[in-house]
């Protein structure tokens, strides 16, 4: 049952997975209740247009990364403000055609023989030291932040409207939490790929929205799945030698759907 | 019954004023023109159209609707720096209830500015908060989630969050649009008790009837002020069909003006 932990290698992928599923388990709260469940998706997308980008230029894969997530954020943010752009479009425009980028760069190059299978799909033995103190700083970071700002995110996303009569500064904190989602989104791609990463971002809160009414307790219900998945996922991913992301959302899956089971006999 | 205060024509000092103000979104004018002045102790019914700009005037008055040229001064200042006197309840229709949240968790929401840099609510706070919802009759209901509640209670938790602030003035947008007779006299009781408690209220309502005929100053708008006053002087066929481009004949009954509507027959040439 330890045998796996006799690894480096995978301590350091149980670690870091933990950290980013109980991550990905806070940022999906707000993600999912404002309705933005495919923003996780379309963003992993254009930060692999990034990650290519960073790498042909040689720039830290870290900064690159997170910049262009930032930056694909904003211009979601920005785009979906207007009324004829819904959200789900906005995402749809800006990420496909970031993602487009990576692709043309990777074929323009014909040179590039860097294996963007991990990038995809999540592999954890590729995790270094350095992504460990990367996913750690970020996960503290953007905790914080939510905590400290927990009472004007909440407003945020629950009444806009009157959160701008109180004087909320509403730009700020969706350029914040654009941030926050770039941030995540980025530091989750070495364990759960582009491709996965909208699962764990989403199936967590809709787990938790299932278990509990009061926003403070789908906040830590989410939290806690998102990290048990991941740990759990990863430990399944290793016995069954497939790859972590894909372990990570089908456990995930398969309490969702135990959940929702649960929900519809209580409800009848 | 309501049992209104009068609206002070003579007073020198309203606590909103409007002058000559043009405003809407997106460099589209809603409102042009508009002067107008709410007295201290006023419970003005606002009435018109869908579209008429009901709504974007309270934004205005709220700042979070663009004003393109004239003032709003509130207390003499202007509106902007004078947020927190303002309790707002927005049309219920925009509120997503399966959003997780209690209704003590809406009300304190109310309290945002008074412990802007704490993560969490003081014991202040908390106070204030159960103290407007038992004022209100919903202090039991502190734990319930907002879609278990009935339509009266979800107005009033929505009314508590205005009013746990402890503003002088409450803006209402429909505020009782699609209740039945019961949670509408309920709740219009609620806001009577309420003014007559100091607090200065304005409502936009599509109930000339049932609501509006029964309030002590009335205002017609659509795109402009078309007439203000008292409902008896205001609720005449001429300014209602200016208001509403419809005809709306007048009766009286018992003493209460009755706008009736011209009746159609749909579906028949």
């Amino acid at each position: 049952m330890f045998e796996p932990f006799q690894y480096e290698f995978f301590v350091r992928g149980i670690i870091a997975g933990a950290l980013v599923g109980a991550l990905c388990g806070l940022v999906g709260v707000y993600i999912v209740l404002r309705k933005m469940a495919y923003i996780g998706h379309g963003l992993a997308h254009a930060i692999f247009g990034g990650a290519v980008v960073s790498y042909v230029m040689a720039i830290n894969f870290y900064v690159g990364a997170s910049l262009w997530g930032f930056l694909s954020a904003v211009l979601i943010s920005l785009a979906s403000r207007k009324r004829q752009i819904s959200n789900d479009a906005a995402i749809g425009i800006v990420t496909t055609a970031s993602f487009a980028l990576g692709i043309a760069i990777i074929s323009r190059y014909k040179s590039f023989t860097r294996s963007f299978d991990a990038a995809l799909f999540g592999n954890i033995l590729g995790i270094t030291n350095g992504d460990l103190i990367a996913i750690a700083v970020v996960a503290l970071l953007c905790s914080l932040i939510m905590f400290f700002w927990y009472k004007r995110f909440l407003f945020l996303i629950f009444d806009e409207e009157v959160a701008r009569v109180y004087r909320l500064p509403v730009t700020i904190i969706d350029t914040i939490f654009s941030l926050i989602l770039a941030a995540t989104v980025v530091v989750s791609i070495q364990i759960l790929g582009v491709t996965l990463i909208a699962a764990a971002v989403v199936i967590p809160p809709v787990t938790a929205r299932l278990l509990s009414n009061n926003f403070h307790k789908v906040i830590f219900i989410s939290v806690a799945l998102g990290s048990l998945y991941s740990v759990a996922g990863m430990y399944l991913s290793y016995y069954f030698d497939i790859s972590s992301g894909a372990a990570i959302v089908l456990f995930a899956t398969f309490w969702f759907l135990c959940v929702s089971g649960y929900s519809w006999l209580r409800n009848r | 019954m309501l049992h209104p205060k009068p609206h002070d024509t003579t007073s020198e000092n309203p606590l909103i004023e409007l002058r000559s103000v043009s405003c809407g979104y997106q460099n589209n004018s809603i409102l042009e023109n508009l002067s107008l002045k709410i007295m201290a102790g006023d419970f003005v019914g606002l009435l018109g159209p869908s579209g008429s700009g009901k709504s974007t005037l309270l934004r205005a008055i709220l700042g979070t609707a663009k004003v393109y040229s004239g003032q709003i001064l509130i207390e003499k200042t202007v509106s902007s720096k004078k947020q927190p006197l303002i309790g707002y309840v927005p049309q219920l229709e925009t509120i997503d209830w399966n959003f997780p949240v209690t209704a003590e968790q809406v009300v304190l929401m109310g309290r945002i500015t008074h412990s802007p840099w704490l993560p969490w609510h003081n014991h202040q706070d908390r106070k204030q908060t159960l103290d407007i919802m038992t004022q209100l009759g919903i202090r039991h209901l502190h734990n319930k989630h907002i879609r278990e509640l009935s339509g009266g209670e979800q107005q009033r938790v929505f009314l508590a969050r205005a009013l746990v602030g402890n503003p002088k003035i409450l803006l209402l947008d429909e505020p009782v649009s699609g209740m039945d007779i019961k949670t509408r006299d309920d709740t219009m009781h609620v806001l009577d008790q309420l003014n007559h408690e100091g607090i200065t209220i304005l409502m936009t309502t599509h109930e000339i009837n049932s609501v509006a005929a029964h309030l002590p100053w009335v205002i017609c708008l659509n795109k402009s002020i078309i007439a203000e006053g008292p409902p008896s002087a205001v609720f005449t066929a001429d300014i209602l069909n200016k208001t509403y481009n419809a005809e709306m004949p007048i009766t009286e009954f018992e003493g209460l003006t009755i706008v009736a509507e011209k009746p159609h027959v749909f579906g028949k040439k």
